[in-house]
């Protein structure tokens, strides 16, 4: 059922419009010369001043693969993350590691490990998939390139941007 | 023969220095303005990367609009998409024509033409900046440019008549309609915003008796009472300018919260910028015709009005002097355009016309019958 909003009674002042334009004038022009006088504080200037030191341990910024203390490559490719990927942004090509060679136990080493950062939406979850714990989402947030190509990141720019961590990776350990 | 010729080289000079040199660059100054200030109002930053102070704005946003594809859609009537943005662009500058932007320069009086209709020139020509807004809206074909340009119409039509009986009180107390005459008027009388002038005052000092017969004499008492008139011609024309120019509260026409980008919506690149750039020096324009008629143009109290009778270098000097006093006004002008704009929501479309049809129209007509009254008592 439709009813009928009562309009509130305006008084000879709020009719005129007048006395509010000015009041409305007088708010802008405060803003204003607070602006002006540099009281207002504004935003930081982004490329001059950075946050970078204040990011937080857990955030999310590009996804990348790390080496341990000894230079090792954690990944297995056992391309969990490559299938949990929602936007399908990784794309890793396994390689056997030979017979006869003293990690043979670990199977698979990655040949190709290419994630496209158009596609990455930062979420998080093949860090979250990963058993050997190889990839991480570090703090690098200003990803650039003048090509789709250059957007794409492959193994060396991960390891690059990855650098090392240290803590207990399954794969070196002989007894699992 | 050789005098014609001579008149019109200067008059031409005249013309394209005052544009080219003054009137472009200050519209795209006014551009950088308004996002400054929007910005400040807004607490903001607003543009600060190019160049100090982010003062090399206008010039990258006039090398992105040059370098962008131009494009034209291919159900818009050709002939009249292309006419368009011209007609938007051109009046506002040929309105200027007659504004007394400054004293004189080198002998020669700072008006491209002197002409007896001034008023009359201002207002037919502007008024042509309509068709800019109804052939863009009507030619590109498009369901949003139509309204805008609909809206365009009957708002510049409507406020149109306020504007020019808003200012008849003027020319009933100057008795002229010629720009310089009426400045000349203000020198002599004070600004017509405030129209006493306490005469002999001045740089040199004190002419007592002058000075106490302007206050004295009824003829100075009267004056006073023509300030009520003015004060209601001058917010009448002000209000006016804002819905002439298309400005916000009255920005109905390119309104983007409801057409989308209103009668340009279907131009890019320097056709837009065309739109653009015609809206600002309408408002040039408009606050020029303002300074002139209310504020007294290049005129400051306290000093010398004529570089004529002074040493050549400082009359060259303060015939400059005077034109940046001119522009200085102007910019004044513009700041608080700019200032309204940020500060006021837009009127819906029936509020509009309501507001220039039974208010401003009558106060406008109401107003020349007061002024044309107390002129009828004037002592003589």
């Amino acid at each position: 059922m439709a009813y009928t909003v009562a309009r509130p009674k305006l008084s000879l002042g709020e009719r005129l419009y007048f006395p509010a334009v000015f009041a409305g004038m007088k708010i802008t022009l405060k803003h204003f010369l607070a602006m002006l006088t540099g009281k207002t504080k504004v935003t930081m200037q982004y490329p001059e001043q950075k946050w970078d030191t204040h990011l937080p341990e857990h955030y999310r910024g590009a996804p990348t693969l790390v080496t341990d203390e000894h230079g090792r490559e954690r990944c297995v490719a056992c391309q969990l993350c490559e299938f949990i990927c929602p936007p399908r942004a990784i794309t890793i090509k396994p390689g056997e590691i030979p017979e006869g060679d003293r990690w043979r136990k670990v199977e698979k080493f990655p040949k190709e490990f290419e994630i496209d950062m158009v596609r990455c939406i930062y979420c998080g979850l093949c860090e979250e998939v990963c058993p050997e714990q190889a990839i991480f989402l570090r703090k690098d947030y200003a990803i650039t390139g003048l090509s789709r190509a250059e957007m794409v990141h492959k193994k060396d720019r991960l390891y690059e941007l990855g650098g090392v961590m240290t803590g207990l990776v399954f794969k070196w350990n002989e007894k699992k | 023969m050789t005098d014609i010729l001579i008149g019109l080289l200067i008059a031409l000079i005249k013309g394209v220095g005052l544009v080219f040199v003054i009137i472009l660059p200050m519209v795209s100054y006014t551009v950088y303005a308004e996002r400054r200030v929007s910005a400040m109002i807004q607490d903001r930053v607003g543009p600060n990367r190019v160049w100090i102070f982010g003062l090399g704005q206008p010039i990258a946003d006039a090398v992105k609009l040059l370098l962008k594809e131009d494009f034209t859609p291919a159900n818009v009537n050709k002939f009249y998409y292309w006419l368009a943005p011209a007609c938007a662009m051109a009046p506002s500058l040929m309105a200027l024509a007659v504004i007394p932007f400054g004293s004189s320069l080198l002998g020669q009086p700072m008006v491209v033409a002197n002409v007896d209709i001034g008023v009359l020139w201002v207002f037919a020509v502007s008024s042509l900046g309509v068709y800019g807004i109804v052939l863009a809206g009507w030619s590109s074909n498009s369901k949003y440019p139509f309204l805008g340009g609909i809206r365009s119409s009957s708002q510049m039509i409507s406020y149109e008549l306020s504007l020019g009986l808003s200012v008849i009180p003027i020319f009933l107390i100057c008795g002229t309609l010629n720009l310089p005459n009426i400045v000349q008027y203000q020198i002599e009388n004070g600004w017509l915003i405030s129209p006493i002038w306490l005469k002999g005052i001045s740089l040199t000092g004190i002419n007592f008796s002058l000075l106490a017969s302007s206050i004295f004499s009824g003829h100075a008492l009267f004056k006073l009472l023509l300030w009520v008139p003015l004060f209601i011609s001058f917010v009448v024309f002000m209000v006016s300018m804002f819905a002439e120019t298309n400005r916000l509260p009255f920005d109905l026409p390119e309104a983007e919260t409801e057409l989308v980008g209103g009668y340009h919506t279907e131009y890019s690149s320097m056709k837009f910028a065309l739109f653009f750039l015609g809206e600002y020096a309408a408002m040039i324009t408009g606050c020029a015709v303002m300074v002139t008629l209310f504020f007294g143009a290049w005129h400051l109290p306290f000093f010398p009005t004529d570089p004529q009778q002074l040493p050549p270098l400082l009359g060259f000097l303060l015939g400059l002097f005077h034109i940046a006093v001119f522009f200085a006004k102007v910019a004044v002008l513009l700041f608080i355009f700019i200032w309204v704009r940020w500060t006021f929501p837009r009127f819906r479309y029936d509020q509009l016309m309501r507001l220039g049809w039974y208010f401003f129209f009558e106060i406008a007509l109401a107003n020349i019958l007061l002024a044309a009254l107390i002129l009828a008592f004037e002592p003589k």
